[in-house]
Formats: C-alpha cells, structure tokens, sequence
C-alpha cells in the first residue's frame, strides 16, 4: 500500500554535488525542498574517521563507497549487434553512493570546460569544414561559455579551488593555463606546492614550448572559509583522495561545503537509504506529479512536488527518465530519439611511464589533483587542420597517490611475483613518475544508453544497457598524444620509457574512469536534445535533470567543474525565471 | 468626540507598541536566561520541557514551562511566575530545586522578569506531562529544600560594585544574574551550594567545566576581550573552541546575546580573581610518557591540530595555548578523544567540525601518554594524566553517562 505524502515545492533525487547545490539554492529562494537519496546517511566525524580513512583495503580493493551492484547492476556491450551482459562487479567506472555521492570519493579536479566545447559543432564545423566532423554526432550545447562564467566562479569558490589563473578578464597569464576561457577574478586560494615529479615535468614541457600550469584542485593548499561562511582545512596531502572520503576536510565534498549550512535549514529535509523508483506523470503527460519511493523497510510513498529534479550520477538520471517514460527513448538505426543519445566516457591512454635512477620522487606526498598540467594539445587549443581527428586531452603529471597496495610499479619484463619482483618494486618506486592524457570523448551514431530488454533489477525494473566503443576519431586522438608525450617524455632521459595506446574494444572489468557523459543532453533542437539549455526536460516542464548527463560530448578534462556549474545555472533559471512563470523557458 | 476617539486609539496603539516591546524585551532575557536550553527536550517542542538533568543527586526532569494550563504553567499569575525564578517556589509552596537556577535569577530585576513572563506568556501552549523527578533520597523530599535555602540561598537584588564601570557592571549582572555561568563553572558541595571561589571551574556530567577568571592559561586572562567576545558569539576563539554542555550555551544563548552584552560579560570575567590553587606540574620533555605522546600525536593528530598544535581558524581547534586543555582536571580532554566531540554551530560559524572518537584506537595508556603530552608542550603546562583517569572515563561512557 503506498502512503501519500503531503506536498513538497521541490523534490530532489539524490543528494550529492548537484542535488546538495540545488536544494542550498531553492531554499534560499524560500521553497521547502526535500530530497531522497538511496544511500546512507555520511559525515566526516561519524563515517569519514582520520583514524581508519586511510584503509586501503577496505575503501580502494573492496570498494566501500562506492554503489554496489546488487543495489544496482548495468549491462554492456561494445556495439549493437552484440549481447550485453551484467556485470559482477562495477570496474570501468565506480559510482557513488550515499550522501555526498560520487563528490565524495572524487579526487578533486576542478576544471572549466573551453568556451569552443560549448559550441563544439558550430566550432569546429566553421574551422574545419563539414566533413571533418561528419563521422561524429555533435551538438552545441545552447549555452555558452560566457552565460556560464559566473556559475563556474561560483562553483570555485564554494570549493575553495586551489589553482593560478591563466586567463583573467582575457589577459592572459604566465603560469596559468594560458588556453582556458577569460575568467572574472583568481583562484580562491593559490595552487599547492608542487611535488617533485610535476616540478620535472613542468620543466620539460617548458623546453619544448608548451605551457604547463599547476592543476585546478579541491584539495585545498591553505584553510578557507567559503561563500556560506563554511571552514576547510589546508590538505595534508596524505594521498588518499580518489576512492576515499576526506577525513581532513580539505577536499570539497557536499558535506566540507553545502551540507554544514542546507541540514540545519527548516525548509529542508534530507530523507537517507530511500530509493526513487519512478517518475509519476499527470494524465496529460506534460507535467510531472510525483515520485514513488521506497525506504529501507520495504513501505512505498507517493511524494508529490510542484518541480521534480533528477540529481543522481548521470547514467542513472537517463535511467529514471526511460524507467517512467519521460521522452522519446534514442534509437541507434535512425539516430532519432533525445533519451540515451549522445552518451559519451573518457578516452584514456596515450600515458607515458618513465623510470629513472637514483630519484626520492615520494609519490605518498600526494593529492588527488596535484600535479602539473598541460592543455596544449586538449579541445582545439591547437590546430588540427593537418590531422585526421578532432579533440584532444589535458596532461597532467603528479602524485595522487603512492598507497601500499595499489601502487608499485616494476620496469618492463618483471615477474609478476616473488623476490624479483620484490626487489624491483623497492628500486622503482622512488623512482618512477608517469603523465596520461585525460581524453576527450566524442559522440556517434552507435553509443548511446537504453533500458536491458532481460536483465532487471530487485525492484523488477530493466537495468540500464551502455552500448560503446571509442570512436576511431577519438583513437586517432588519443595515438597522437602518445606520440607527443613520448617525445616530452624522452627528453627526460629516463633509463625505461614506456607507452601506452588506446586500443578498440572498451573493457567494462578494469577501472578507467568515473567520467561517463551525456544520455540526458541539453541543446537548443529538442529533435537532438533531451534538456533544453536550462536542463528542463523538453517534454516535462516541471522537471530539471542535473549532472553531466547534459554534456552533449565530454572534453579533454575531468567534468565535475562543469556539472557544477551547470547546477547553478539551472538554480538561477529556476529561481529567477521558473517561478516567476512556470511552464516551458524556452518555446519550441 | 472623533478627536477623543482618536486620542483614545493612539494610547491603545502607543500601549500594544509597549507590550510589543516588552515581549521582544522578554525573549532577550529568555535568551540570556537559556531558558530554552534546559526546557526544551532534544527533539521536543520549545519550553514543553522533559529534558532530564543528571545531578550528583539523581536525574531531575526540566517542566514544562509553557501556557498550557494543565501541564504548563498557565494557571501561573505574573506574581507565582516571579516568585518561582527569584525564590525557587512554585505555586502552592513547592520548593524547586536548585537545577532551577534561582539563587542566580534571584539576582534580575523586577522589570526584566516582567518582560521574561511577557514573553512566556506568548509561548504557544503544548499538552505535555514531565514525568516526575528520579531523585535519590533524601533529596528527593523537596520540603528540605526549605532548609538548603536557608543555609546556602541568599534572597538578594543585584547590587552594583560603585567603583567599577558600567560595563563591569553590566558583565557582573548578566554573569551572576540571568547568565548563571556559576551553575557549571564554579565548584559545587556534595549538597550542590557553591564550595570553591566563583568560577574557578567545576566538573558535571562527565565534562569538566573550565576556569573562566581572570586567571592566565586556565582562565581567560590570556585572552582579549574580543577573544571572549568572538568565543561567545561564535563558539570559537584562537584559545578553544565550545563543546559538550557548553555548545548547547553557545548555540541556544551567548551566540544571540547582542555585542554589547557580550563586551561586558568579558570585561568583568576577566577581572574576576583566579583559583588559588597552586600552578600545576610540568612533565620535561625526556619523561617516557611525553616521548610515547609525541609519536602517538604525530602518528593520529597532526594532520589536523598540526606539528605545533596551532589547529586551524574555525576548522580544526588549537591545541597550544588551549584554556580547556590545561585545567587540572583532564576530564573534558579525555572524553572528547575517546568519544570524539562536534563543534557547536552557530550563525557565524556554521561548520560544526567533528573530532572523531579515537576509543577504538588506543587504550588507557596510549591515551594517557598522549594526552600528558599535548597537556605539557608549545608552552602548555598542566601534568600528566593518569592510565586511571582514561580507564574511568571509558568506563563511565561505556556506562552511558
């Protein structure tokens, strides 16, 4: 028997980066906001101890954080003609779970996508011509750069972002990143002290012309106190960041930035370990009405609300959309369809490994995104007229860890075991340091996201079925970074150099990446987009889906910067446009 | 006439400002009475009471205090009200219990008890039964109240010091009046009048309530006036920061107290005369307990509280220069490591940083040798603490006190 519930003016699914934002926005703007999160309940002092955080055992090999499978599974394949199957256990990528969601366990890269990525078609069909990019499905995002300067700003100094400006109000800066698009003011705070591996690498980048820049971090160089008057500490950069929860308070997260200040409001309330089942639709099928849930006991509610917004991680907002048949589902063979369209990863690989002799490189002084980058050959920072690809990726060379169990490299043709390998970890761990492109990751026709017609979940709903390949396009790319750094990395003269490529056939088993776009994007043509610019789906006005479902193609650069940006772009429109008249903001 | 009528309407309107005024008036002495803090249960509706107080006497339930007339005290006339706060007597000749602090409130004056019933007087009434005190006896035989008055409660008006300044004045009024900080922090008799020299500090339920004289270290001589001031408002300063029983004083009333107030309370602790009692020991640095702390401190504490124990602004406490830390009693100190404390939250300061519970981490001596440690370096100087003291401690938390 399902109870319904009284009212709420806004009803939240999830509560991480965007949901947290969200809801800090809307109540402000005076609505009583709810949200429903899956997971637990999480806090520093209870869930996040400094005295057992740094179990590498218990939150990297065995994954604590993280969503399990059996809560929810995905299938995959590599393309269309092909069977996908479940898997046991989430590898590729790892999704949050619980409060904070996968802001929790990231390791802290606060990037501005280019002002070009947002016009990506437009762009590059103006530079290269038509054909070029004919093999691609690319949109622009119907929003640009410049709309979006001030929610990028506002996203940094929530986080406290550690970083040097390389473009100020289009001055452009020495030291910074002299590629990214004008921003109206630095960094809160300066970027963190530079290990020894970035300082070499930096170096190196210099003598071959390119511009290497310290990387735009969450995990705080010096104590801050953010917009909302909440306190983070300076990071002690013990390296364990990426799959682990802050215990320091120095990495941004929900609960070190928006959660302090949103569970005390009385407009507010979080309700933990509830899991939405689905979207309920009014008859008319333009508005939504409400959200069933189901809480840990097994009991069913009805919570009905005047604006429904859809904050989970990417992948499992587009699921919620085709679990309560909200737009037209994508199909592959005609390329018509906004739902799953355009789901697009992240093309790793053209990573570069050196090892040297006689170096303390200390990989354990480290920081999720410390570390020295390079942008000179991401997005069209540089000119491709003479290649075969478009794209790019951003380099960066740091330490984000040196954990005990994770981290021990060997020079090529150790044995995998025993003494030998004992004594070569010894030798090479001081003295190995290593830089990979994070890779852009372009959308076609054949990748794209839909409902499992066999396999479901323990609620009996078809599990989500991710159908993707990297495209040649994006190989192409990712081969011609190897080449590049390979040539920055021999002129390092380390005693071994090795490199790595891209290769077809995406492996769902070993970690890659969490960075998984698109499936819900925003554009201007609701023939090609499931969101319109504002992130208000096309078909239901009442609701909002946040997060980076809405990238029409994921950069060269890790998204959570842009995710977040788009979150208070959407709370802007929301409260200052949305209530005042609500209905559809952009006419079709 | 129209112009009587009009006279007439602007006394009534000039009358209903008053009142108006008086009410806001009243909820600022609620505030600076925290009244709310102890008759509001956790999770309960305001003033409906039903918070339980441990006293070494037994546990004593907070009433309800609001107009509902049959478990409230709605029935109660301006005059009841007056007598209760000032003379602890209810009604009908029931003697309250010094938990009710009314040798402290004795000390307000008839106007701001007035505008205090004012402002209760608005209070929403709740049906709300406070079940019955579970004190031991003989304490629970509240007719011998009657006689702990006449030993200990002197019925007395506040009455300024002429040589000092207003402010002082003020700060002494508010100290000793409304404030009652001596209720936790000055030492109490096994019948619960006051024992030692005022505000010298006190230990109850399970924390140990500081020094807050004039006193350099352990009181706040160290301290500016704008320490106070921002310690007060905020529940954080350079020299602590506010937890246990204390957050709850932070949150619920000094941080809603206005500036001025907050200045004068300050002024006048800080001329208030320390304990007499003799400085304590320092522990030297090659002791074998200190040289276990400092690696026990590196190994679990540095990443916050930092290689000098400067901790870091409204985030992670300082360590060195602590008042809290350098009590004679480690009390406080102990509990706070072995059950990990929260940061209070204020307007000002939102953070509400937590201390996680390190019980599970290190045992009795570990902890004792950590502690002397952090007791006793960057120019702290307090002794050591005991294997004994931990054990008791982890004990008594075990027990759920």
């Amino acid at each position: 028997m399902t109870k319904l519930l009284p009212r709420k003016d806004v009803v939240i699914m999830g509560l991480g980066w965007t949901g947290a934002i969200m809801a800090q926005e809307l109540t402000d703007a005076g609505l009583d906001v709810v949200a429903i999160e899956r997971g637990p309940w999480r806090d520093t002092g209870t869930d996040f101890n400094i005295g057992y955080m740094q179990d590498e055992l218990r939150y990297s090999v065995r994954k604590e954080l993280f969503l399990s499978p059996v809560l929810e599974a995905m299938t995959m394949r590599n393309s269309t003609d092909q069977t996908a199957l479940p898997m046991r256990d989430y590898g590729s990528f790892l999704p949050g779970y619980g409060v904070g969601g996968a802001g929790v366990h990231w390791n802290g890269y606060v990037w501005r996508f280019f002002p070009t990525d947002f016009q990506l078609k437009t762009h590059l069909t103006q530079r290269y011509g038509a054909r070029r990019v004919s093999e691609l499905q690319l949109e622009d995002w119907g929003v640009s750069y410049d709309e979006l300067e001030h929610c990028f700003d506002q996203f940094e100094y929530l986080c406290g972002t550690s970083g040097k400006a390389g473009n100020l109000k289009g001055q452009t800066i020495d030291g910074g990143n002299v590629f990214e698009g004008p921003r109206s003011r630095e960094y809160p705070t300066p970027p963190l002290k530079m290990p020894y591996v970035s300082v070499l690498f930096a170096e190196a980048a210099k003598n071959m012309g390119l511009h290497p820049f310290p990387a735009p971090a969450a995990n705080l160089s010096q104590p801050y106190v953010n917009p909302l008057g909440v306190a983070m500490g300076q990071c002690s950069y013990c390296g364990f960041c990426e799959r682990f929860a802050c215990a320091n308070y120095s990495k941004a997260m929900p609960q070190t930035t928006v959660l302090p200040v949103l569970m005390k409001k009385r407009n507010f309330e979080a309700r933990t370990e509830c899991e939405v089942l689905k979207i309920n639709l009014h008859p008319d099928g333009k508005t939504a009405k409400s959200v069933t849930y189901v809480d840990r006991a097994g009991q069913e509610y009805e919570q009905p609300g005047d604006i429904i917004l859809l904050c989970g991680y990417g992948l499992m907002n587009v699921r919620m959309m085709l679990l309560s048949g909200i737009g037209k589902p994508y199909d592959p063979a005609t390329g018509t369809g906004t739902v799953g369209r355009n789901y697009c990863y992240q093309t790793q690989g053209g990573g570069v490994r050196l090892i040297f002799e006689g170096k303390h490189f200390n990989p354990f002084i480290a920081a999720g995104a410390l570390g020295s980058t390079i942008d000179d050959f991401n997005g069209d920072a540089f000119d491709h007229s003479n290649l075969d690809f478009v794209g790019g990726g951003g380099v960066s060379c740091g330490t984000s860890n040196g954990r005990p169990i994770g981290y021990h490299p060997t020079p090529e043709g150790t044995p995998r075991w025993g003494s030998k390998w004992k004594k070569a970890v010894a030798e090479t761990y001081q003295n190995t340091m290593a830089f990979g492109a994070q890779g852009s990751s372009y959308p076609v026709r054949g990748n794209y996201l839909d409902l499992d017609p066999t396999y479901k979940d323990r609620f009996g709903r078809p599990l989500l079925r991710v159908t993707f390949d990297f495209p040649d396009n994006d190989l192409r790319m990712s081969n011609y970074i190897s080449d590049q750094l390979a040539k920055l990395g021999r002129s390092m003269n380390p005693k071994e150099l090795t490199v790595s490529h891209a290769r077809k056939g995406w492996n769902s088993v070993p970690y890659q990446t969490t960075h998984n776009t698109g499936g819900a994007t925003m554009g201007a043509n609701p023939k090609t987009s499931a969101v319109n610019r504002y992130l208000q789906s096309w078909d239901v006005s009442n609701l909002f889906v946040l997060g980076a479902s809405a990238f029409q193609q994921n950069a060269g650069k890790n998204p959570t910067g842009t995710v977040g940006a788009l979150a208070y772009w959407t709370a802007e429109a929301i409260r200052d446009r949305y209530l005042k008249k609500p209905g559809a903001l952009v006419q079709t | 006439m129209k112009s009587a009528l009009a006279a007439l309407m602007l006394v009534a309107l000039a009358g209903a400002a008053q009142a108006q005024n008086q009410v806001a008036a009243g909820r600022y002495q609620a505030i600076l009475a925290d009244c709310e803090g102890c008759h509001t249960a956790p999770g309960g509706k305001p003033f409906a009471g039903g918070l339980v107080l441990q006293t070494p006497f037994g546990n004593m339930a907070v009433p309800n205090i609001t107009q509902d007339r049959v478990t409230g005290i709605g029935t109660w006339s301006e005059t009841d009200f007056r007598r209760a706060v000032r003379e602890g007597i209810a009604p009908g000749g029931k003697r309250l219990y010094p938990g009710m602090p009314y040798p402290y409130y004795a000390r307000m004056s008839d106007a701001d008890v007035s505008s205090l019933w004012a402002y209760l007087e608005t209070v929403a009434p709740v049906r709300h039964a406070v079940q019955a005190d579970q004190l031991r006896f003989p304490f629970n035989i509240r007719s011998l109240m009657a006689a702990w008055n006449f030993l200990y409660f002197k019925q007395a008006d506040f009455k300024p010091t002429l040589d000092k300044s207003a402010e002082w004045n003020r700060g002494a009024y508010l100290v000793t009046g409304a404030g009652h900080c001596g209720a936790c922090h000055t030492a109490k008799s096994l019948l619960g009048a006051d024992r030692a020299a005022a505000l010298t500090g006190d230990s109850l339920q399970g924390w140990f309530a500081p020094e807050i004289t004039g006193a350099k270290s352990r009181g706040v001589g160290d301290w500016s006036v704008g320490d106070v001031v921002t310690y007060l408002k905020t529940g954080w300063s350079a020299h602590g920061v506010a937890s246990g029983p204390m957050s709850d004083v932070v949150e619920r009333s000094t941080s809603e107290m206005n500036d001025g107030d907050l200045k004068a309370i300050a002024v006048y602790l800080k001329d208030q005369p320390a304990a007499k009692e003799p400085p304590l020991p320092s522990v030297a640095r090659d002791d074998p307990a200190m040289r276990t702390g400092a690696v026990l401190y590196q190994n679990n504490c540095v990443g916050c509280h930092g290689w000098e124990g400067k901790g870091e602004k409204l985030i992670f406490p300082p360590l060195a220069g602590n008042a809290v830390l350098v009590q004679p009693s480690a009390e406080s100190l102990i509990r706070v490591v072995l059950a990990g404390a929260q940061a209070v939250a204020t307007k000002a300061a939102p953070t509400e940083p937590s201390m996680p519970s390190f019980a599970w981490k290190l045992n009795d001596r570990q902890l004792a040798d950590l502690l002397t440690y952090i007791r006793n370096s960057w120019g702290n100087q307090a002794g050591a603490v005991s294997e004994k003291d931990v054990a008791k401690t982890r004990a008594s938390l075990r027990g759920g006190t």
